[in-house]
């Protein structure tokens, strides 16, 4: 009986790993098919299309723009959230639902509802401040709140923050160093799943950056296909590819961390 | 050995920074229309270990919270040695803290831990790392210094925290309820240690608990706190021999409550005249506050030993004593005496009760509802 219920379920695990499989990895393999077709109806398969992304001057400063947006927006993220919801949970917790509500907002809002608010501040941002790309980091801020505070708030409810933010003041620690040397070390992976989440978020922005006339990766590549279809899929396969290694390394570089502590126990 | 010890003593010793004297003045807290302190006064002298008893919601955890700095005070002043700490922001208030819930930090080592607030205090490295050595050493865990909290056990986790609090040397000691979340055995063990170390570094301490065993076997004092206010402070042989009042009776240890009636300074019940604790009483009705221990029991026919006859309905083994519940027809006493002589009694004896001339406590709070 129990054996039976247990095989069945295997089989539904796996039609459903099949079905989803089937369903990410199709239209992958589409692009990666259409990103490599030569020119001629029978000629070879090549890889010029990817060669040659490095030939459009504005594709490679979108990528770059678009990477340091994607640091700046996570390092400002972890700024500005985890003491903020760290000093919420300890000194107004009566404020937890307040601020979940406004960050979980930027969800609800549509973002052409979103710009539509933005486009006249980002014209005095532009006129007074600076008229540089980086600047939409203000709004991509915005966008992954939701994402972040999710994932920031899971950790947080891992940790006693209560008791070991006492104990670590008691001990001489202000609130920065309670924050940065005892609440973050002991939530690093939901730290960084709100990185990841950051990141992906920013690289693959298009709507917010495009009204606003800035061209980040993913304007460039619409930009691009519309004169070269064969460079733009092969830039969107590359970027999937690079957000893809991306958060296997960033998960790579949480595991080995909590690893090297383990085996330093083991050791000793 | 005996050097050995004498040696690490003075070094310890040596090491301790003079003990100081802490002053709670007239503190006050309130929470909403809820006073947790309305007026707390409380000196404990340097080097001395005060225990707050109460029951929960009475305010000695606000009051110790008020001491870390863990809390703002709406009136009073805090003063560790001298120095006014009221408006000082907890990390700069140099008191070590223990806390009910385990509270090292996960990611770090029992060493490292320790060794926490001295990194805080810019202590350098290798001078850091000794002295966490040495404080792991006093509370017996040298050996597990390289352990992460979830591979010691609570005991151990919440010595570690002592070590932790002890490092920085502090100016006071703050235990919250350290042991509440210990089994029994542990508990007394740990109980025994905190005090022992608390005797060798010399740091004048206050610990908050709801055991009035805990508290009676390591302090110095006990302070029974009701309502955000102290109802006694003293020894605590005093605390239990001689209560201020009647909460303070009845919450520290057992207590029968036999009515009777006050006359020329002494209360007489059921026949007994007892003398009192507090003399000046005006005569009348009255209910005494009798300890389990000051009645003595005895075999029906042992005319010798009083009028008092009743039935025994309940017996309690406790290990070397006994509890003996009597039912004395209007009313029901309990009887704490030494196993022996507790066995001769089982349920549904007919015994003799005695009260031994103690003095004892009288309360007029509801002496009218029982004749």
């Amino acid at each position: 009986m129990n054996r039976r219920r247990h095989r069945r379920l295997q089989l539904f695990r796996t039609i459903v790993l099949v079905v989803l499989g089937i369903f990410f990895l199709v239209p992958i393999g589409a692009m990666v098919e259409f990103s490599t077709r030569g020119v001629g109806i029978n000629s070879p398969r090549t890889l010029s299309s990817f060669t040659s992304i490095f030939s459009y001057p504005d594709l490679t400063g979108a990528i770059v723009a678009s990477l340091e947006l994607a640091a700046i927006t996570s390092a400002a993220m972890l700024l500005l959230l985890l003491p903020t919801m760290v000093w919420v949970r300890l000194r107004v917790p009566r404020m937890v639902r307040v601020i979940e509500v406004l960050c979980l907002a930027p969800l609800t809002i549509p973002a052409i509802v979103l710009v539509v608010g933005l486009a006249p501040l980002y014209q005095w941002i532009n006129i007074n401040l600076s008229d540089s790309i980086l600047t939409l980091g203000f709004a991509y801020l915005i966008l992954v709140l939701p994402y972040a505070y999710r994932s920031l708030d899971a950790g947080l409810s891992g940790v006693d923050v209560r008791t070991l933010s006492e104990a670590a003041r008691s001990l001489g620690a202000g609130w920065a160093t309670v924050v940065s040397r005892i609440i973050v070390p002991n939530m690093s992976s939901a730290v960084l799943n709100a990185c990841l989440l950051s990141v992906a978020v920013v690289l693959g922005e298009f709507t917010i950056a495009n009204l606003l006339n800035f061209e980040n990766l993913q304007v460039a590549i619409a930009t691009i296909g519309r004169a070269n279809a064969g460079v733009s899929i092969a830039v969107a396969v590359a970027s999937l590819l690079f957000v893809f290694v991306l958060l296997l390394a960033l998960s790579f570089v949480s595991r080995s961390g909590s690893r090297r502590r383990r085996v330093r126990v083991g050791v000793t | 050995m005996t050097a050995l010890v004498t040696q690490t003593d003075a070094a310890a010793r040596s090491e301790s920074r003079a003990s100081v004297e802490v002053r709670l003045e007239d503190l006050r807290r309130q929470y909403g229309s809820v006073h947790a302190l309305d007026g707390l006064n409380l000196t404990i002298g340097a080097g001395e270990l005060v225990a707050l008893l109460g029951p929960s919601g009475c305010g000695k955890t606000t009051a110790l919270r008020l001491v870390a700095g863990l809390e703002d005070a709406d009136g009073g002043r805090v003063v560790i040695g001298g120095r006014d700490v009221t408006l000082l922001p907890a990390n700069r208030r140099d008191a070590g803290m223990v806390f009910q819930a385990y509270s090292l930090f996960p990611h770090m080592t029992a060493r490292q831990n320790v060794a926490f607030g001295l990194r805080m205090r810019k202590v350098a490295s290798r001078e850091r790392l000794r002295r966490a050595g040495e404080m792991l050493e006093l509370v017996g865990l040298a050996a597990q210094s390289d352990r992460y909290a979830h591979q010691l056990s609570g005991g151990q986790q919440q010595r570690v925290a002592l070590a932790r609090a002890l490092a920085i040397r502090p100016s006071v000691l703050l235990l919250d309820e350290p042991l509440s979340a210990l089994d029994a055995k542990v508990r007394s063990q740990l109980r025994d240690e905190i005090r022992r170390v608390q005797l060798e570094v010399g740091t004048t301490t206050l610990f908050v608990t709801h055991d009035q065993e805990e508290a009676l076997a390591i302090a110095d004092r006990v302070g029974v706190m009701r309502a955000g206010r102290l109802e006694q402070l003293a020894p605590p042989t005093t605390v239990y021999t001689q209560p201020a009042t009647a909460f303070v009776a009845e919450f520290v240890g057992l207590t029968n409550r036999l009515s009777g009636v006050v006359r020329g300074g002494a209360v007489e019940v059921r026949g007994v005249r007892i003398p009192l604790i507090a003399a000046g009483g005006a005569d009348g009705p009255a209910v005494a506050l009798v300890r389990p221990e000051a009645v003595s029991l005895s075999a029906a026919t042992d005319t010798a030993t009083g009028p008092l006859l009743g039935t025994v309905i309940a017996l309690a083994f406790l290990g070397a004593s006994s509890r003996v519940t009597v039912d004395l027809g209007d009313a029901v006493v309990l009887v704490q005496i030494p196993t022996a002589d507790a066995v001769a009694y089982p349920a549904g004896t007919r015994v003799r009760v005695a009260l031994r001339l103690d003095p004892v406590l009288i309360t007029r709070d509801d002496a009218t509802v029982t004749p």
